[in-house]
C-alpha cells in the first residue's frame, strides 16, 4: 500500500513538472526567433561533448536578455551545445593580473587596445585561426583590422570601439566647446570633472599640448604633468562612472568621457551636449582575444565568430551603446543610429584620433 | 526604578544623529530603487520595474546564488570546525590557551588583502583550479576565527561541574558533549555562525583573489559594473536583502524575548 502511495506521489510530481515544461515551451519558442549566419562554420562540432568555455568580459558589456534583448551566452549555448561560464572584470589591469597569476584558464577575454599590445608582447595570446571565424572577413570593418596594437591582425577581433570627447551642460557653459582648453578654463573652476586614471588624464593633457598620447619623451610628459597640476585647483573631482550622476544632476558642468555613454547621460539630463575637441581625441578599441593557455581554442573561436554575427553584434550594440566595428550590425541599425555623429563620427574626427599603445614600464611608472 | 530616568533632550538628539548616520545611506538606496530613471541623483518617478527586472537578470541572480551557496557552506563548515576547536582550546592549560587564542586573533587583525594574496599563492602552488571550491575553502579559512571568538566566552562561562554531573548520571563523553555542552554554548555558536555568514556574504577582497572563471560572487559582479554604471537593479537587490535581514532579526528577537519570558516564569 505504502509503496503504491509513494509511486502515485512521484508520478503526480512528474506530471506537474511535465506540465510546467509545456507551459514554459511556448515562451522559449517565442525567443527562438533569431537566425544566425552559419555559412562556413560548424557550430555543431562540439555538441554533446560536454565542452565549456570561460568568457571574461567587462561588467555589463554584453546583451543578457534584459529589456527583451537577446541573451547572447544562452543563444550560443543553444546553438552549439557549448557551455559558457561568464564572469566579469572592471579594469584591464585586473584582468591582466588574473591571467598572469596562471591560476585560471580563460578562453575568451576582451582587453582594450594597449592591453592587447601588452599581452601580445608578453606572448600571452594565441594566434587565432580565422578559418573558424568566417564572420571576421565577412562583417568586421576593414578600418578595425590590423590596428597598431596588433599590426598583423593575428591575435584580436575588434568588439566595440569609441572615442573620448567632452560632455558639457549647455545651460552652464556658454562658451563654444571645441577644444580641450575648456577643461583648463578658469571661468568653470570647480565645475570640471576629470578622469581618475593616469593614462586618460595624461592623454588629454598631451593632446592639448599638441603631442602624441603615446609619447615616451620625458620632457613632454613633464609638461603634461605640470599642466595637470595647474588644472587641479579647478577640478571638482577625479571620477569614473560618478560622471553619470554629477553631470545628470547638474552638479558639474564639464567632463571628458566615452562617446558611447553620452546617450545614457542625455536621457537623464537633456541639456548635456557632446563635443569632439579639435586637437584630436583618443579612440579606444576593445577586442576579443584568446589566451594561449586556454581550455579549447576552437570553441573560443566559435564564440568570437558568434559575437560577430550581425544579429548578435546588433543586440550587443543596443545594450552596450558603444560603436560597433561590425558592418552587418551597422546595416541593421536605423538611419538615426547610423548617422549619429557622436557614435559614428566622420574622418575629420577619426583622422586625427589616436589609439593608446602599450608603453614601456619606465614611461608608465613616470606617469 | 531610578535608573530608568527619562532621557535628556541632548541624549535623544545624539541618539537620533547616530542612527541617522547609520541608516540614511540605506534609506537613500531604498528610495532610489524605486526611481524610474537610471540616474542615482535625479528622482524622476516611482516604479517597481527594477524589482521585476532584477529577477530576470541572470548575471545578478547567478552571482547572488553563488554568494549564498559559498556563504552557507563556508559558515556551516566553519561553525563545526570552530566550535570543536574552541572546546579543545578551552581544555588547554592557561599558557597554551592564551598562546593559541593569540594565533586565532591574528587572521582577524591581519589585513584581508594579505590573506587574499597568500591564499591565492597557496592555491596556485597546489595547482587548484579556481572556482567555487577555492572560494569556499578561502571563506572557511577566514570564518573559523570568528566562530572560535564567539564560542569561547560561552565555554568559559559554563559551569564545568555540569559536564561532571552528566557523566555521574550515566552519560558517556559524547552524550555529555551533545546533551550538556552544546545546548549550553548554543547562543555563542549561533552568533558565531551568523557572523561567519555575514562576513563571508560581504567579502570582496579575499574573493577577488581566489575567484575563478566559473564562479563569481555578488560583490565581485557589482564591482565589475563600475566601468559602465552600476544598474539600479543592484539598489533593488540591496533593498530586498535589507528587508529580509531586518525581518529575520525581528523574528529572532521576538522568539528569544518570548523564550526569556517563559524561562523567567518557570524560574519563579
Amino acid at each position: 500500500m505504502k509503496k503504491n502511495c509513494l509511486f502515485k506521489r512521484v508520478f503526480s510530481l512528474l506530471l506537474c513538472l511535465a506540465l510546467l515544461l509545456c507551459a514554459a515551451c511556448p515562451a522559449l519558442a517565442e525567443e527562438d526567433g533569431y537566425e544566425f549566419d552559419t555559412t562556413g562554420v560548424d557550430y555543431q562540432k562540439f555538441r554533446g561533448q560536454n565542452v565549456s568555455i570561460n568568457v571574461y568580459n567587462w561588467g555589463l558589456y554584453i546583451a543578457e536578455g534584459e529589456d527583451d534583448s537577446m541573451n547572447v551566452c544562452k543563444e550560443f549555448e543553444k546553438l552549439t551545445g557549448i557551455k559558457v561560464n561568464y564572469t566579469n572584470f572592471a579594469t584591464n589591469e585586473e584582468m591582466y593580473a588574473k591571467l598572469k597569476s596562471g591560476a585560471s584558464k580563460y578562453d575568451v577575454i576582451f582587453p582594450s587596445d594597449y592591453m592587447v599590445g601588452k599581452l601580445i608582447e608578453e606572448g600571452m595570446l594565441a594566434e587565432l585561426n580565422f578559418k573558424n571565424i568566417p564572420n571576421y572577413d565577412r562583417y568586421v570593418d576593414d578600418n578595425f583590422k590590423n590596428l597598431e596594437y596588433d599590426p598583423e591582425g593575428k591575435y584580436s577581433v575588434a568588439y566595440t570601439w569609441g572615442t573620448v570627447g567632452i560632455l558639457y551642460n549647455t545651460t552652464m557653459v556658454e562658451k563654444e566647446v571645441d577644444s580641450w582648453d575648456i577643461l583648463w578654463d578658469m571661468d568653470y573652476a570647480g565645475q570640471i570633472l576629470m578622469f581618475n586614471n593616469s593614462r586618460d588624464a595624461f592623454g588629454i593633457a598631451l593632446k592639448k599640448l599638441g603631442y602624441s598620447m603615446n609619447t615616451t619623451d620625458k620632457d613632454q610628459l613633464k609638461e603634461a604633468a605640470d599642466l595637470l597640476k595647474e588644472q587641479k585647483p579647478m577640478v571638482q573631482a577625479y571620477v569614473m562612472d560618478e560622471i553619470f550622476d554629477k553631470l545628470g544632476a547638474g552638479e558639474a558642468a564639464i567632463a571628458p568621457y566615452y562617446a558611447g555613454d553620452y546617450a545614457l547621460i542625455k536621457a537623464d539630463n537633456p541639456d548635456i551636449a557632446f563635443a569632439f575637441p579639435k586637437e584630436g581625441v583618443n579612440r579606444f578599441v576593445d577586442a576579443a582575444c584568446v589566451p594561449k593557455d586556454c581550455n579549447n581554442q576552437e570553441a573560443a573561436e566559435l564564440f568570437i565568430n558568434f559575437l560577430n554575427d550581425p544579429a548578435v553584434a546588433y543586440e550587443n550594440f543596443e545594450t552596450i551603446g558603444y560603436s560597433s566595428p561590425n558592418t552587418g550590425a551597422v546595416e541593421l541599425m536605423d538611419e538615426e543610429e547610423k548617422a549619429d555623429p557622436v557614435l559614428y563620427p566622420g574622418d575629420e574626427v577619426l583622422g586625427s584620433a589616436e589609439t593608446f599603445l602599450n608603453l614601456d614600464d619606465e614611461t608608465n611608472e613616470y606617469m | 526604578m531610578n535608573n530608568k530616568k527619562k532621557m535628556s533632550f541632548g541624549a535623544k538628539f545624539y541618539m537620533v544623529l547616530v542612527y541617522a548616520f547609520l541608516y540614511l545611506p540605506i534609506l537613500v538606496l531604498i528610495v532610489y530603487s524605486f526611481n524610474e530613471s537610471k540616474s542615482r541623483a535625479v528622482f524622476s518617478g516611482f516604479t517597481f520595474d527594477w524589482y521585476a527586472k532584477l529577477f530576470h537578470n541572470e548575471a545578478i541572480m547567478s552571482a547572488l546564488l553563488n554568494s549564498l551557496v559559498v556563504a552557507l557552506i563556508a559558515s556551516v563548515a566553519a561553525t563545526a570546525i570552530g566550535t570543536l576547536a574552541a572546546v579543545g582550546i578551552n581544555a588547554m592549560g592557561r599558557k597554551m590557551r592564551s598562546l593559541v587564542m593569540n594565533f586565532t586573533y591574528l587572521p582577524v587583525i591581519n589585513p584581508e588583502i594579505v590573506i587574499g594574496v597568500s591564499l591565492m599563492l597557496l592555491f596556485v602552488f597546489l595547482r587548484f583550479q579556481f572556482g567555487l571550491t577555492t572560494l569556499i575553502i578561502a571563506h572557511i579559512t577566514f570564518d573559523v576565527p570568528y566562530v572560535i571568538l564567539n564560542v569561547m566566552p560561552k565555554l568559559r562561562q559554563m559551569d564545568a561541574h555540569q559536564v561532571e554531573a552528566a557523566r555521574d548520571l550515566g552519560c558517556n563523553p559524547v552524550q555529555a558533549f551533545f546533551k550538556v555542552v552544546i545546548p549550553e554554548i548554543m547562543p555563542g555558536i549561533m552568533s558565531g555562525f551568523l557572523m561567519a555568514l555575514t562576513y563571508s556574504f560581504d567579502d570582496f577582497i579575499i574573493s577577488h583573489f581566489v575567484a575563478g572563471p566559473t564562479a563569481q560572487t555578488l560583490p565581485l559582479a557589482i564591482y565589475s559594473m563600475t566601468r559602465k554604471k552600476v544598474s539600479p537593479e543592484i539598489n533593488a537587490l540591496s533593498a530586498v536583502m535589507f528587508a529580509v535581514i531586518l525581518s529575520l532579526l525581528v523574528i529572532y528577537n521576538l522568539i528569544s524575548a518570548r523564550r526569556e519570558r517563559s524561562k523567567g516564569r518557570a524560574g519563579r
